[in-house]
């Protein structure tokens, strides 16, 4: 609709008007406007009243971006092309954008308004028309602008050309302000976008199409509790819940049904108390241009709809048609959390407005083929889907409602003999009635749900992950990932490392639904004699506000995630079919090489939960655990020999000898006491570094001689167990070592760190912890994995690492005084933040695993885990 | 960290003039790593002996990395066995201290220096990954009595078997600088650990070093190798970092199985030409379905990509791989960056997965998967299949992949042993079809195989290709 300058009523002023009286602008609020007036017709003065700076694009300011000179003509061709960069790149992430440039010319005008209907924006034309003179003058009045007047009249002349025909360019509305009197009366006001109804929060029920299935749909909104409202007929006329929830219909109320008027009543009832909203479908769009009168092709249940409207009363089919011919082709609701349209809505036109958004969500997008059956055949958009908000639609049949990529189509065939469903948001429960009868035989047979169970389940492409998924839009750039703890940013050449090792060594991505984060060292100790205390931790949580922590025993083992399902069915709707769990690493890659060990590992801790009874008391049929899997031979085994046995055998064969020569050096007199002590000193070193790693070292036959100790419960079916505290989880671990011996308990202390004694206590624990060459323990705030300290999210815990143990990550001498004093200089920073993030996406990739997200949503936060994993970090840490 | 070199000749004591160090002192040698000291255990008329011992430092192996580079953080660094091993760090110091005994310079002792003379020369822990077998293919080629023993891995660690170090003493008579040189080369060669820390320059004048001899040693090949292997891996990335936090032993490995490079399937097959006659084939092919646009998914370092190339008829030219590491070797290789543009402008390389759907994989007619599927997870395999054939859906598929029954005919494999330690599998011809089977009907196209390689009547050819069409 083009409402012309003139036509539009003069309104009264809006909030913050600047002068009574004064004309008043409605504008698009992320729209495209486009001010036209000659050099000094006051655009710039216009904008900067009525417009934020950063809405603002000007083509001075650009010019001077590419020359150094605002007044730099030869620059025009550069300034423009980055005009329209920033229009292209504004608009496209919904933002209100003002060309302030002179567009007198239809030239400059066309590429500005190809721009905004690409983005499916309306475009809004602002035209200054200012006397030559007062132009002039300003002009003249203004030194940086050396023109001459001949550029005013010709600027005049080519807006004068236009001016008439600015409508037919494509602007969606013209407003012409005549004369500097008139331009500094106008008030600019925003106007919201029809669909936008982000203030709306719900709670709905989004109901599929009805097809004039009148009694179905009386009894769905009864059993959704909804009380209807009858006229003196006993004709439904409205209906309300008594919690104020509001009903949203997905369209194609109408046709091929027994009842359309009477559905149509009750709608319109219900749309105009409030109580609904409706979007239309493709039949409502049909029967518009029937009603009118235009030439359509009656069939697919037009001709039941109309005979059922030529006999109610006339005034009934005008309120119809107004109704039909009014709906607003989407909605986003729900503080744009939920989008509903008839035939879904791809992300990008969420919000926009222009003819291709609308045919979209009404009929969807068409390849352009028929089927066997002469229909449409309809492109797969949502499993293209990558959006944010979830998407209800309806318009094509299926026998089983089902989410995709964070849509759902609950079109379920109700006219054809299927059932009624609404969707109830934000619980994304379905209800559903069944269909009274067949009401109507469709082109292609629509299967019940009971015929269509058997068949093969539809082909999930929704699983097949897009590089885009994790690498962004542009693999060259760093890539954000949104969680509940706020963002967290990964680097472009770590996601490629990531993308490699996800893709050469992980387990099936479907499986992935956790990876552990990496966990920062206490602060150094204070004691120039050791590197690592309990004391410094305790401080630094007590530092932090979180007063009551947990002393966890480290078991030396390697981090084990395992994930166990309690039959084939669980693994199949939820992970991967035809299996029953997996143990995967830090880096998500298989844990064992032979599937037997997995399998018999699995099963004993499929046993052990079902015999203390976590099933039932955990609600779910699969369980995530994460811990640590002893000994660490079993995993490291090569590690062990090529570096750390391999350095103690190099020392053994070498330091003696060193010996024997340096005393029979002695022996001759020669002084060499020095260079003595030393070796005798790094042979001592060596054998209690070999001690270390022998004490993580012992026999593995396929699964026996292997420990599993989780420190953790991951997440169940439809909930993470992150909210849970450090007790629980340590119960859990301790009832599953009850039953199999398998698992391994883990030592633990509560400390209250305000109270020196615990704390003392805590000390003293942790020095038995490591006499010998223990690993040591880690510390965790007790309240678990959400726990927050004074500046948000805190540290999930603070590995305090024995001395003995030190000497295999540090090295056989690292405790020499000098060498010692030189690795205290180690900066804790880039670790500590690191952990922090991997910790946000872990927490990330667990909740969204639980709301039931499509697997590129878990698998983001999952492989970003895996790129931070790979940045440079001081591995000793 | 320790040598000692007797000699028996009369006067022994002469052993110092040759050394240039003096039998009756302590010196030590400061090294940018640590310290060399040289001393003498025994000092007679009939024997004498010196001792280089070396003192490393593993801070200042660190810092003299040099400041500034990219911060490249491995355990490795931090628990090696540089402080005891002989190793090339121990040809370096024995170039410094024994400078002018290496280069056979004596003013006292001219013609001793320039005669052979009985020489015992002692290292207590050689790093060598091939054993005693290994150094006495290296020693006694040049003439000496070689006495190598295994170092136990760990007396505490029963059955963990023995380590890579030997306990070796060598004895003949030779030129002392003859001998010293011996060792300044063959050291870092039997040391298969990583250089990081000498540089190219360096290379170069060990290698310099070994003439007059090397030419005529018959492990001169393994020799020469063993050094420009090591150049290539001067660069090590992020996914050996990752290998790392999974407790997975990179220190030692002969390069990682990221590296594109060095494991090349050629080398274990036997026969340099497969690849050749596979690339051939490929090409074959897509000159017979008339494909235009083709791109290569698991280019590697871009070999049939710089045959595609060189024949017009192919417009667009694709090159991906999931490898970083293999994108930037291709790049290199076929010299992107002085291309000529109109050659560039038919080029496309970038790194992504087949198990990732891609839009960049558009747009081409062909898509080559060239000894790709075997080194993916069986797994998986349904992923990679919805990328190629369902999403990105080119006319033509070319798949080759090995033909596991022809393996019996490899010499070098040991039964059951697959061709490359990074294959998941290796099919059979039955299976392999039955995999190409599945897929074509699935996805809409047709399957035929072609035979790749000099065929066996009855195995069948060393590689199988299946050419899907639609």
């Amino acid at each position: 609709m083009t409402v012309p300058d003139g036509s539009t009523p003069a309104r009264g002023p809006g909030e913050g008007a600047p002068a009574a009286g004064g004309r008043v602008l409605t504008i698009p609020e992320s729209g495209l406007v486009v001010l036209v007036g000659v050099s000094g017709s006051g655009k710039s003065t216009f904008a900067a009243r009525h417009f934020r700076p950063t809405q603002v694009v000007g083509s001075d300011f650009c010019r001077g971006l590419v020359s150094d000179d605002e007044n730099d003509q030869s620059a025009s061709a550069d300034a423009f092309e980055l005009l329209h960069h920033i229009v292209d790149t504004r608009l496209r992430r919904g933002l209100l954008t003002v060309v302030d440039a002179t567009n007198v010319r239809q030239q400059t005008r066309a590429p500005l308004l190809r721009i905004a209907k690409r983005h499916d924006v309306l475009s809004t034309a602002v035209v200054l028309d200012v006397p030559e003179r007062v132009a002039r003058d300003r002009n003249r009045a203004r030194s940086d602008r050396d023109f001459g007047d001949h550029v005013i009249s010709r600027q005049r002349r080519d807006l004068r050309r236009g001016l008439g025909r600015l409508d037919k360019e494509g602007f969606r509305r013209v407003h012409v302000l005549r004369g500097p009197e008139e331009i500094d009366a106008v008030s600019v006001e925003l106007e919201k976008a029809w669909n936008d109804r982000r203030h709306l929060t719900g709670p709905f029920d989004i109901v599929g199409d009805v097809h004039g299935c009148r009694a179905e749909l009386e009894e769905l909104l009864a059993g959704l509790g909804y009380l209807v409202d009858r006229d003196a007929h006993g004709r439904a006329v409205g209906a309300r819940h008594p919690q104020g929830r509001t009903a949203v219909f997905v369209g194609d109320l109408v046709d091929r049904g027994p009842d359309t008027p009477g559905v149509l009543r009750l709608v319109m009832g219900m749309v105009a108390a409030g109580t609904a909203l409706c979007v239309p479908g493709n039949h409502e769009n049909k029967l518009v241009r029937a009603l009118r009168g235009r030439k359509v092709t009656v069939a697919h249940g037009l001709a039941e709809s109309l005979a059922q409207l030529d006999a109610e009363p006339e005034e009934f089919r005008a309120v119809v048609l107004e109704f039909c011919d009014g709906l607003v082709s989407h909605y986003v609701l729900d503080g744009g959390r939920l989008v509903v349209a008839h035939a879904g809505l791809k992300e990008e036109y969420h919000g926009r407005s222009s003819g291709r958004v609308r045919s979209f969500a009404l009929y969807g997008e068409t390849t352009g083929e028929t089927d066997e059956y002469g229909l449409p055949v309809r492109h797969p958009w949502a499993r293209d889907y990558r959006g944010a908000a979830t998407v209800v639609y309806g318009h094509v049949p299926t026998p089983e409602p089902e989410w995709v990529n964070n849509t759902i189509c609950i079109d379920t065939g109700c006219v054809f003999g299927g059932r009624l469903t609404a969707l109830r948001y934000p619980e994304r429960e379905l209800a559903q009635v069944k269909a009274h009868r067949v009401w109507y035989r469709p082109a292609r047979p629509f299967p019940s749900a009971a015929e269509a169970a058997p068949a093969a389940p539809p082909e999930r492409d929704s699983g097949v992950l897009d590089v885009r998924d994790v690498l962004g839009e542009d693999p060259e750039q760093d890539v954000r990932v949104e969680t509940a703890h706020g963002p967290v940013s990964v680097r472009a050449p770590n996601t490629l490392a990531a993308l490699e090792v996800m893709s050469r060594f992980a387990v099936d991505p479907r499986w992935l639904l956790y990876l552990p984060p990496t966990m920062a060292p206490a602060p150094t100790s204070a004691d120039p004699a050791v590197l690592e205390r309990p004391a410094e931790a305790f401080a630094h949580y007590l530092g932090d506000g979180v007063e009551r922590v947990i002393c966890q025993e480290k078991h030396m083992g390697s981090r084990a995630v395992a994930v166990v399902c309690r039959d084939t069915a669980a693994a199949e709707r939820r992970f991967v079919p035809g299996t029953l769990g997996t143990i995967h690493t830090r880096t998500g890659r298989p844990f064992f090489t032979d599937p037997v060990v997995e399998s018999a590992v699995l099963a004993e801790l499929r046993d052990g939960i079902e015999a203390a009874g976590l099933w039932t008391e955990l609600d779910t049929d699969w369980i995530a655990l994460d811990g640590e899997l002893l000994p660490w031979s079993a995993k490291a085994a090569g590690l062990i020999r090529e570096q750390y046995a391999a350095v103690g055998a190099a020392g053994r064969a070498a330091l003696p000898a060193v010996a024997g020569v340096l005393d029979a050096v002695a022996a001759r007199g020669l002084d060499v006491a020095e260079l003595s002590g030393k070796v005798a000193r790094r042979a001592a070193g060596i054998e209690a570094f070999s001690a270390v790693y022998r004490r993580y070292t012992w026999p593995v036959e396929g699964a026996a001689g292997l420990r599993y100790a989780p420190f953790a419960v991951l997440a169940g079916e439809g909930r993470s167990f992150a909210d849970r505290d450090h007790l629980w989880h340590m119960g859990i671990a301790e009832r599953l070592a009850d039953h199999t011996p398998r698992v391994l308990t883990t030592r633990y202390l509560v400390v209250d760190v305000t109270d020196p004694a615990a704390v003392d206590a805590a000390g003293a624990w942790w020095r038995e912890l490591v006499t010998g060459g223990g690993e040591g323990m880690v510390v965790k705030p007790l309240a678990g994995a959400l726990a927050r300290g004074r500046r948000g999210l805190a540290q999930p815990g603070l590995k305090v690492r024995g001395p003995e143990y030190l000497r295999i990550i540090y090295g056989p001498d690292y405790l020499e005084p000098d060498r010692i004093e030189r690795l205290r200089d180690r900066s804790l920073g880039r670790k500590s933040g690191l952990a922090l993030r991997e910790h946000k996406l872990g927490l990330e990739s667990l909740a969204r695993h639980a709301r039931g997200e499509p697997l590129w949503r878990v698998h983001q936060p999952v492989f970003g885990v895996l790129a931070l994993e790979s940045e440079p970090v001081d591995p000793r840490l | 960290m320790l040598l000692t070199i007797s000699t028996t000749h009369r006067p022994a004591t002469d052993l110092g003039f040759l050394l240039h160090k003096h039998p009756d002192r302590v010196q030590a040698f400061p090294q940018s790593y640590g310290t060399a000291h040289v001393c003498y255990p025994e000092v007679g008329e009939e024997r004498c002996t010196a001792a280089l011992v070396l003192d490393v430092e593993p801070q200042a192996l660190l810092r003299s990395r040099g400041a500034g580079r990219s911060p490249d953080f491995a355990l490795a660094q931090y628990v090696n066995d540089r402080p005891y091993a002989a190793s090339s760090l121990f040809a370096v110091a024995l170039g410094d201290v024994f400078r002018s005994a290496l280069k056979g310079k004596c003013a006292a002792r001219p013609e001793l220096a320039a005669a052979a003379i009985p020489l015992t020369l002692r290292l207590p822990a050689v790093a060598c990954r091939g054993g005693p077998a290994e150094v006495r293919r290296m020693f006694e080629p040049l003439g000496w009595e070689v006495e190598a023993t295994a170092v136990p891995l760990d007396p505490g660690l029963p059955g963990w078997g023995d380590s890579r170090y030997v306990d070796l003493t060598l004895s003949g008579e030779f030129r002392l600088a003859d001998a010293l040189s011996h060792l300044y080369v063959l050291l870092p060669v039997l040391d298969g650990a990583k250089h990081y820390w000498v540089s190219g320059a360096e290379v170069d004048k060990l290698l310099r070093a070994g003439e007059g001899w090397l030419a005529g040693h018959p492990e001169r090949g393994v020799i020469a190798r063993r050094y420009l292997a090591r150049r290539q891996r001067l660069v090590r990335d992020a996914i050996e970092r990752l290998a790392e936090v999974d407790d997975a032993a990179t220190g030692g490995a002969p390069g990682s199985d990221a590296d594109p490079v060095v494991e090349e399937p050629e080398d274990r097959e036997g026969s340099a030409s497969l690849a050749e006659q596979r690339a051939g084939a490929v090409l074959a092919v897509l000159r017979a379905e008339q494909a235009r646009r083709v791109i290569d998914l698991g280019c590697g370092s871009g070999k049939l990509l710089a045959r595609l190339l060189d024949e017009p008829r192919f417009e667009r030219v694709t090159g991906v791989d999931v490898s970083a590491a293999a994108v930037e070797w291709a790049r290199r290789r076929l010299r992107v960056d002085g291309m000529p543009p109109q050659r560039a402008e038919r080029l496309g390389l970038f790194v992504g997965s087949a198990l990732y759907r891609d839009r960049r994989f558009a747009g081409h007619d062909a898509a080559v998967l060239m000894e790709v599927v075997e080194h993916v997870d069986p797994s998986r395999l349904p992923a990679l299949a919805a990328v190629v054939f369902g999403h990105a859906a080119p006319r033509t598929v070319v798949v080759t992949t090995p033909n596991v029954e022809y393996n019996i005919r490899y010499a070098g494999l040991a039964a059951g042993r697959l061709r490359h330690a990074d294959h998941r599998f290796e099919w059979t011809r039955a299976e392999f079809a039955a995999w190409a089977g599945a897929v074509a009907e699935r996805y809409g196209y047709q399957v035929r195989y072609l035979p790749v390689g000099d065929a066996d009547p009855e195995l069948g050819p060393p590689t199988q290709m299946g050419v899907f069409t639609r």
